[in-house]
């Protein structure tokens, strides 16, 4: 009891002073509200510049008229059949990372608990890995034409592996019966015990990389590093399916998160079940996590990244969900534009530009908060 | 922590012993099994003496070559957890998690795709500058936080940078096939193909390493007593840490470039040394050696044989071996219950 407020204060500014307020304002609070509507004309701003811009440069007025088929042939394909789809994979991909962050950073109550930090992301790469080789035939065909099975297994593994991975990081971290803190998970333990986890899910993951010729090897270490290049209709429906159930599950349990975010004894006095809404949290999460994975490949640090974000332009104290959500589309949207345009005639993963932009930060806070101890 | 020594002198010793006939058992296998078994006596027969029989050719050539590779790196990789651990005064320090590996990686790939370097000596240099770089780098951002930092907080940092690296490297590669397929087999940490003269120019190097933590000894058993205290004492502690730090970089990044990045070697291998011999590193170093070279040995066979006749990379092996030995570490907080 003693020990957990301290850890708190220590990880992020105040969190223990304010949240109180935060609670109970998040709703009502004007600067939210402008901020987040803010963020999501800067969503629909990078939508519509990500459809025009490309190989072949679309002007702004052909882009509408190609989203509603009006244009010429060559423009509409493009837009409807190319750009849009990867622009919608990006948003919904991003927002689920941004979602599935915001929860694991709410529960844990750690600003450094993210899915991929704590090897869930790993877990579904492997999963989904997994998947590719089995029914690849012994090859693996990461997006392959080969791999019409492995299309519909591909997300059923990544959410299984992520759940695995899930179940094992928490299983071996969970501190049920050794007093500590009065918490169920020692987030330090969670972390440690992911980064472990992570480091195994990796090597197998790598090794699957020396199964087939060099092409699908090329394939699939783009894919491993989260890319959107070839996004189409069926990875939007995926994620779309998984964010239209999940979703409105992290809303329901969002009232619960943030009085959770009071430490959980007081939580408990207030009548929250504890251990359900830890459990049923990491659920929605680690599912949204496995979609995102199964959609484009395990980004780094969007997850990690948005929701502190999107703490600091709302202002609260606590984690908001929905804003995290938008932070998360335009962070992973953004970077895939970075990534398109960067090197002329080159795609670059959009997991390089999140890595090489989140990898810092991360430093930055471990640095900083000493690693929430 | 017992500074009267010979007392206890017995029982290390005799531990020590067991170990060595333990690995001897893991050569023996690593030259009798692979894509074709060999029976024990031929193995031996061809050893004492060499003809020209297809098993001598076998053993001689490709088997022994294979063995010694993983002791010597097995041994590096082992000495060079417990260095990294003594001078971070952290139990999590391990070369792969503090990305000392994944700097090397990354030397070696920029090196192949920038200036087409593929001997293995260039390799061991450029991999060697890697390692010294993101090593210095990750310590001294780990030592930049408060009276220094929780053991996961290290981990993060090395996470953090290894992420980076990767980033760095999957676009390299991305922008060449030739140096990807080089890598890919590289990256998952084997021995296969990497015959005699991998073994002949790892062999001084990995040797140099090994004798350089010598001279460290006496000083990390003071590190373990905390600066001010090892200062007090008569020890040299950063001259301590920068001979202990360069045998954990030379170690770490002629094992990478040798054999690629493999993990939990450097990890799990000094605590097992520490359960078996206490924390005075006479013993400790020795024992990590030994370990760690049958640990690699053993690993190997293994990956020779569960998937005959193909075979899996021996990083593959340590770590679904080693994951769950460290996470019982954890669960059982001997690895960091002080701190945690």
């Amino acid at each position: 009891m003693s020990n957990t407020p301290m850890s708190i204060a220590r990880s992020g500014p105040a969190l223990v002073g304010r949240s109180r307020n935060g609670a109970l304002s998040v709703l009502i609070r004007p600067r939210g509200w402008v901020l987040g509507s803010a963020m999501f004309g800067l969503l629909l701003f990078l939508c519509v510049l990500a459809i025009a811009v490309g190989t072949r440069t679309i002007p702004l007025d052909q882009v509408l008229s190609g989203l509603v088929g009006q244009a010429d042939r060559a423009t509409t394909l493009t837009v409807q059949r190319f750009r849009l789809p990867r622009v919608a994979v990006a948003v919904l991909v991003g927002a689920a990372l941004g979602l599935s962050g915001a929860i694991v950073q709410s529960v844990t109550r750690n600003p450094i608990a993210a899915p991929d930090v704590i090897g869930v992301t790993a877990g579904a790469s492997f999963g989904a890995v997994i998947v590719l080789l089995a029914f690849g035939g012994g090859t693996v065909g990461y997006g392959g034409a080969a791999a019409e099975l492995s299309r519909i297994g591909l997300p059923v593994g990544a959410v299984i592996g992520a759940f695995f991975a899930a179940v094992v990081v928490l299983g071996v971290a969970s501190s049920r019966g050794r007093g500590g803190a009065g918490g169920t998970f020692s987030t330090q333990r969670v972390v440690l015990v992911g980064i472990v986890c992570h480091a195994a899910f990796i090597a197998l993951v790598h090794w699957s990389l020396t199964i087939g010729d060099v092409d699908q090897a090329a394939k699939a270490a783009v894919w491993l590093v989260g890319s959107l290049h070839g996004g189409g209709w069926e990875h939007v429906a995926g994620v779309g399916l998984a964010l239209t159930v999940l979703l409105p599950s992290a809303l329901l349990l969002g009232r619960r998160l943030s009085v959770l975010a009071l430490g959980e004894p007081t939580a408990a006095t207030l009548g929250v079940a504890v251990a359900r809404t830890q459990v049923a949290s990491f659920a929605v999460a680690f599912a949204l996590a496995g979609t995102a994975v199964a959609a484009a490949g395990p980004v780094n640090f969007v997850a990690l990244l948005a929701p502190q974000l999107a703490r600091r332009i709302v202002g609260t104290s606590a984690i908001p969900l929905v804003v995290s959500a938008l932070v998360g589309a335009v962070v992973l949207l953004a970077a895939d534009l970075v990534a398109r345009l960067l090197v002329p005639g080159t795609e670059l993963p959009a997991g390089a530009v999140t890595a090489l932009v989140g990898a810092p930060y991360l430093l930055w806070l471990v640095v900083r908060t000493g690693g929430g101890r | 922590m017992s500074w009267a020594g010979a007392r206890s002198l017995g029982r290390p010793a005799i531990g020590l012993l067991v170990a060595l006939l333990l690995l001897t058992a893991a050569v023996l296998f690593g030259l009798a099994f692979g894509s074709r078994a060999l029976p024990l006596p031929d193995v031996l027969h061809v050893l004492v003496r060499r003809d020209e029989s297809d098993a001598a050719i076998i053993v001689w050539e490709q088997r022994i070559p294979r063995t010694l590779l993983g002791v010597l790196v097995g041994a590096a990789l082992g000495v060079s957890g417990v260095l990294a651990q003594a001078i971070t005064r952290n139990p999590l320090a391990d070369p792969a998690l503090l990305g000392v590996s994944a700097g090397a990686a990354l030397a070696i790939v920029v090196g192949t795709f920038a200036f087409g370097i593929t001997t293995l000596a260039t390799q061991i240099v450029a991999a060697s500058v890697g390692a010294a770089v993101v090593g210095g780098a990750v310590l001294s951002l780990a030592g930049y936080g408060r009276a220094g930092m929780a053991p996961s907080s290290l981990a993060l940092v090395g996470l953090s940078v290894s992420a980076m690296i990767v980033a760095v490297i999957s676009v390299l590669v991305l922008l060449d096939a030739k140096t990807l397929d080089e890598y890919r087999f590289w990256l998952v940490g084997a021995f296969a193909g990497r015959g005699t003269p991998t073994l002949t120019t790892v062999t001084p190097v990995l040797l140099a390493g090994l004798a350089l933590t010598g001279v460290a000894v006496r000083g990390l058993d003071a590190l373990a007593l905390g600066d001010d205290v090892a200062r007090g004492i008569g020890i040299r502690v950063s001259r301590t840490r920068l001979v202990a730090g360069l045998g954990v970089i030379l170690l770490t990044s002629t094992a990478v470039a040798a054999v690629g990045p493999i993990g939990f070697v450097g990890l799990v291998v000094p605590h097992a040394a520490r359960a078996l011999t206490g924390p005075r590193h006479g013993w400790l170093l020795p024992y990590a050696a030994v370990l760690g070279a049958t640990l690699l040995v053993a690993a190997d066979v293994v990956g020779r044989v569960v998937v005959r006749p193909g075979e899996l990379q021996v990083g593959v092996v340590t770590a679904v071996v080693g994951a769950p030995v460290v996470l019982l570490l954890v669960r059982r907080a001997k690895l960091a219950g002080a701190v945690l």
